[in-house]
């Protein structure tokens, strides 16, 4: 009982996060949505007895992917900026 | 407006289709669940996912090893690489941090690649941990230090689908079979195979985060300058 509560709850806060990530307003939260349903999606896994590929969601899906996101994102707003002159923060 | 709804329904409607799909699956595994697992004591490994990757499908896995090192190539050619954000020179806690980290995950990436022939891990499991650890070195502002090892780079990105490619041709040599290794000696191939993937996928992820090809006269400036053109 305690599994199938924890299932339905996994399944529903993936749909939350893959949602949250494409359509969140800041992109750096959609990212950091995108990081957080990569490591669900790892216990997931986990849960269909699929532990490989649990191991390679978190590594590769989630960290390294997250990670590259990131700084694409980072050289993004770098680019915004040198784009848009002065302004100093990055738009939200 | 309109088409929102659109995408709404067709969502549901793949969401369906899916749904059924996986309940319309038979319970028992009726595929070659069976054949594979009958096979695993002549593999080498006692991993039936690593006997599938590096034994009874190793050609699939040259290939993936071969796809990563085109990304690569192909991120190289398109530009040279910048420094990440920022140096963090000044984040003396990262630092300190990063000495304890590292050793840590170099340990743990050659320990998945050798519980890959029992257990769950493997080459790039450990080759992502790899990667994860040159990250890091790189967010911890010494990216210098990395691609100052220009060739000995090159040379680790190539290494898999060399030792791999090379295996398979003495394979064929001493088999006459592609990939198909001489009975009983099934998980040493697959260890070699596995250590120089390892290598190999952990410098590539690695390096794909620096996003660029390392370029010596570039490393020195901090900003990006939009006067050199190619």
């Amino acid at each position: 009982m305690m599994l199938q509560i924890f299932d339905g709850l996994l399944l529903l806060v993936i749909v939350v996060l893959a949602w949250r990530s494409l359509n969140d307003r800041d992109v750096f939260r959609a990212v950091i949505s995108f990081i957080a349903l990569g490591l669900l999606i790892a216990v997931a896994w986990v849960r269909l007895r699929a532990p490989d590929v649990a191991l390679a969601e978190a590594a590769v899906g989630s960290g390294l992917t997250g990670a590259l996101i990131l700084s694409a994102l980072v050289r993004m707003r770098r680019r915004e900026r040198a784009a848009t002159g002065t302004r100093r923060e990055a738009p939200k | 407006m309109t088409s929102r709804v659109m995408v709404g329904v067709l969502s549901l409607a793949m969401c369906a289709a899916l749904g059924w799909a996986v309940q319309s699956l038979p319970v028992r595994p009726t595929g070659l669940t069976g054949a594979s697992l009958a096979k695993l004591p002549e593999s080498g490994v006692t991993n039936p996912v690593t006997a599938v990757l590096l034994n009874y499908r190793g050609y699939d896995t040259l290939l993936e090893v071969g796809v990563l090192l085109l990304a690569i190539v192909a991120v190289w050619s398109l530009r040279r690489g910048e420094w990440p954000a920022s140096d963090l020179h000044d984040r003396p806690l990262l630092m300190s941090l990063l000495r304890v980290v590292l050793p840590v995950l170099v340990l743990a990436a050659g320990y998945l690649l050798w519980i890959g022939a029992f257990a769950p891990g493997g080459a790039f499991q450990g080759g992502a941990l790899l990667g994860g650890a040159i990250v890091l070195v790189m967010l911890g502002g010494l990216a210098r230090r990395v691609l100052a090892y220009d060739r000995l780079l090159r040379a680790g990105l190539v290494l898999g689908v060399i030792v791999f490619a090379a295996v398979c041709a003495v394979t064929m040599l001493l088999t006459g079979g592609l990939l198909q290794f001489p009975a009983g000696t099934g998980g040493t191939w697959i260890m070699v195979i596995e250590s120089a993937a390892l290598v190999s996928i952990g410098l590539t992820l690695g390096l794909l985060y620096f996003g660029g090809r390392p370029n010596g006269d570039r490393l020195d400036s901090e900003h990006r300058r939009p006067a050199h053109h190619a």
